[in-house]
């Protein structure tokens, strides 16, 4: 992240560019600041032709600045959610939308992806096919040259995006020569560069090594906690995520069942969902159930560590 | 057995990919093939049922050399599921998908009739007989493929990269179902770079990177080697991680998975008592 | 690097000569001109490679001429001006990145939504071809022999490529027009690249060649007569209806 306190703070740089294009509702962003970012009321969608909704009745709101993970087991309907959010559902995918849903002060329904997108940005799980140019650099420019940015303003916003993400030195390389984790971190960059105040992430570490993975989670988190973007990121590993949400929501069946922080989430029920705990949860469930009397539910490993020592070392 | 001696293997007018590489995999034994991307592990899976031969070395399937062979006599023996399901299926039904292996071995029209039907039980798709693999979900989808080549049940089988995109359940499902394959006497190799799924499942690791084989033990022993694992990008499984930082209280390292952590543990404090 | 545009007017200059002339010292000549060319490119191999994709067609073109009666002279020319143009084109393609192609069109004033189209196309095809030889790949490990049985059956044989091939191609197509319509595609109407490109004095130089050797050929054309080689062979009249 060097480089990055040069910059101005993210939400003053808004407020200072005069060159952002027409579509940039500066003011309804700029008046929602205090309220929630996501509100979701009665969402419901059904694609054309199926029989049965994909979400159901989903009502929640997002606070700015929440990392939120969603996650539930295949098809429950998280990566409809994600489509919702950003405008791909009901533009890209048809379908019976009912209820209400609400990003940065924009009524999804309203709008197009396109005047979504520099509200909401969405990071998809294969690198492959959301890098197209020939340079890194060309793929970051391709979001704010969408919006009819000036050259100068494009040029910062790239520099910008490229040193957030550490990939200034692979610029000028092609994304098909890049590793997976690098190929991410340019993918992120790519959507950054539109300056987004929410990022979606569906199963971003799915083709990546352990430890890219756990270095993409890195670059996440700080883009929550330095950028105070919002974060949803969707995904099954809970294990590597659980040290960095602040709020985990699960879905079944198209249904929110459990929202609330990793440790009032990782539960009973959760576990009867299908969904995967980190292992040491589960472990301590078990040691739990062997009558240890354990009064906390670590979820990462150092806490785990720190209450075991204690155990054994008194 | 499949066993290589000194394989090297370049793509045409690329670098090394493999660069001298001497296995010897068991029948029936139960391996992981681990490493970074671009390691060489599909590589090397390519050159066991013929698809890619060697530039140098050799590679014998059961006292077959692959250069006296061919990619359709070495896949009888040698069954590879590729990592995306969407580049086999073609066909109008999954029967008619599952059929089309049997048909080009020669099967007879009733024994292909038979075996369809049972693989389809086996793995839990026989609603799906007549749908069109197309309309399957992606998790339903792999699960055919992996149908359409056990359906010929060849004694070794490749699984390449069997758990990406797939949600804890399936996860369990396709471990259970690795262990019965592998109880059932054949060998199964799978590429992966998951650690918590070889650590719940144990089986040997043959750890790769760039080209070369830099580690060969089992995964209690593997797994709990760090540097070795930080060579390859991976990492040590959370249990194996939360071990690591209490070995100095005397817990065994090699406790990689949740039950026996809990053991260890328990004994531990019944040690203190 | 060459500007697109000045290369393009290089290789349209190449190519109108080509079809202006039937006089096969001519066509041997603007067939040589190429050659420095690639040498400077440096593409030796891959040019050779298309020379011998093409290789088929060519020898195709030149038996249609001869058996339908042309001198044998004729034929070659004919043959030399299919290669000509075949080649010039390869290379203009083979050296000239998708993306600059592109931003050519672009600033051509070629409709954004035409241009990118026509640069994703082009990009997609090593990505499509990964894809096949995967394809391929995967159906021979389930027994699939693409060298085996009579014409019918190695026709029938590709659908178990074609098909999966084309699922592939749809599948990555809709994910690649998400990733685009997350970043905005078709927000506004007025683009202005990052990257821009610019004539530089050896541009305007090949252009300027390139307008004073067609000239030349025109020229040649118009009031030089060129000669002809004399090699009496043409085709023996078996079919009398010829």
């Amino acid at each position: 992240m060097k480089g990055y306190m040069a910059q101005p703070r993210y939400g003053a740089q808004l407020e200072n560019d005069s060159c952002l294009g027409p579509l940039h509702p500066l003011g309804t962003a700029r008046g929602y600041k205090d309220l929630s970012i996501i509100q979701a009321n009665h969402l419901t969608f059904t694609y054309t032709g199926a029989s049965k909704p994909s979400v159901e009745d989903v009502s929640t709101t997002v606070s700015p600045g929440e990392f939120v993970v969603l996650t539930g087991p295949s098809g429950c309907g998280k990566t409809t959610i994600c489509r919702c959010l950003n405008g791909l559902i009901p533009n890209f995918y048809s379908g019976d939308f009912a209820g209400e849903l609400i990003v940065d002060g924009m009524n999804v329904k309203e709008h197009t992806t396109a005047e979504l997108a520099a509200h909401v940005g969405m990071v998809f799980q294969n690198p492959e096919n959301q890098l197209f140019s020939l340079s890194v650099e060309r793929d970051v420019a391709f979001g704010p040259e969408n919006l009819g940015l000036q050259r100068e303003e494009t040029r910062k916003r790239v520099d910008w995006a490229l040193d957030v993400t550490g990939i200034t030195h692979l610029k000028d390389k092609p994304p098909y020569e890049l590793s997976g984790g690098q190929q991410q971190r340019a993918a992120i960059a790519a959507v950054l560069a539109m300056q987004p105040k929410v990022m979606i992430l569906d199963e971003p570490t799915s083709f990546l090594d352990p430890k890219s993975a756990l270095e993409i989670l890195e670059v996440i988190s700080d883009l929550n906690k330095k950028l105070k973007i919002t974060i949803i990121l969707v995904e099954h590993r809970l294990d590597i995520v659980s040290q960095h949400a602040n709020r985990v929501i699960v879905m079944d069946n198209g249904k929110v069942v459990l929202d609330g922080t990793p440790r009032d989430v990782y539960g009973e029920q959760a576990r009867l969902i299908g969904i995967g705990l980190p292992r040491v949860t589960t472990l301590f469930n078990l040691l739990q159930r062997d009558g240890l009397g354990l009064t906390q539910t670590p979820t990462t490993v150092d806490e785990a560590a720190g209450v075991l020592r204690k155990m054994l070392s008194r | 057995m499949i066993e290589t001696e000194a394989l090297r293997f370049s793509y045409p007018g690329s670098s090394e990919v493999l660069r001298g590489i001497d296995l010897a995999i068991n029948d029936g034994q139960f391996v992981a093939i681990m490493g970074e991307n671009g390691a060489g592990k599909t590589t090397l899976v390519k050159t066991f049922n013929g698809l890619l031969m060697p530039t140098a070395g050799r590679v014998k399937v059961d006292g077959v050399d692959t250069h006296d062979s061919s990619v359709a006599r070495l896949s009888r023996d040698v069954g590879l599921v590729f990592q995306n399901p969407d580049h086999q299926l073609f066909s109008e039904t999954v029967r008619e998908e599952l059929a089309f292996s049997l048909r080009n071995f020669g099967y007879e029209e009733d024994t292909i009739e038979r075996r369809v039907g049972t693989i389809l039980e086996t793995l839990d798709l026989t609603r799906y007989t007549e749908s069109s693999p197309f309309v399957l979900s992606g998790g339903e989808r792999k699960r055919v493929a992996l149908a359409a080549v056990l359906v010929w049940n060849p004694k070794h089988i490749i699984l390449d990269e069997p758990t990406i995109g797939q949600d804890y359940q399936q996860k369990d499902r396709l471990r259970n179902f690795i262990i019965q394959l592998n109880a059932q006497g054949k060998t199964v190799i799978i590429i992966t770079h998951d650690v918590e799924f070889v650590a719940e499942c144990k089986p040997r690791i043959i750890l790769l990177s760039k080209g070369q084989v830099i580690g060969d033990r089992p995964a209690e022993d593997l797994l709990t080697d760090g540097e070795l694992l930080d060579k390859a990008s991976l990492t040590r499984p959370q249990i194996g991680a939360l071990m690591h930082q209490l070995r100095d209280l005397g817990l065994p390292e090699h406790a990689i998975d949740v039950y026996s952590a809990e053991q260890a543990i328990l004994q531990a404090l019944r040690r203190k008592k | 690097m060459m500007d697109p545009r000045a290369k393009f007017i290089m290789t349209m200059g190449i190519f109108s000569a080509a079809l202006l002339f039937s006089n096969v010292y001519a066509l041997i000549i603007i067939f040589l001109v190429q050659l420095p060319i690639v040498y400077a490119a440096k593409s030796w191999r891959k040019w050779a490679g298309s020379m011998r994709a093409g290789l088929l067609l060519a020898v195709l073109i030149f038996v249609m001429n001869f058996v339908f009666g042309s001198t044998f002279v004729f034929s070659a020319a004919m043959t030399l001006r299919f290669v000509t143009l075949m080649s010039v084109f390869s290379l203009f393609f083979m050296t000239t990145s998708p993306d600059d192609l592109g931003l050519a069109l672009e600033q051509a004033h070629v409709p954004y939504t035409l241009s990118f189209t026509f640069t994703t196309a082009v990009r997609l095809v090593p990505t499509m071809a990964l894809d096949a030889q995967t394809v391929i790949d995967a159906q021979r490990s389930r027994g699939l022999e693409l060298d085996k049985g009579n014409f019918m059956k190695r026709i029938r044989n590709y659908i178990p490529i074609l098909i999966p091939l084309i699922v592939s191609a749809i599948r990555r197509s809709i994910e690649l027009a998400e990733a685009l319509e997350s970043r905005g595609f078709g927000a506004s109407p007025n683009r202005q690249p990052l990257i821009v490109l610019r004539m530089r004095a050896t541009d305007y130089l090949i252009i300027a060649s390139t307008a004073l050797m067609f000239a030349l050929a025109v020229y040649v054309y118009l009031y030089i007569p060129l000669p002809t080689p004399d090699i009496p062979i043409t085709m023996p009249k078996i079919f009398p209806w010829f």
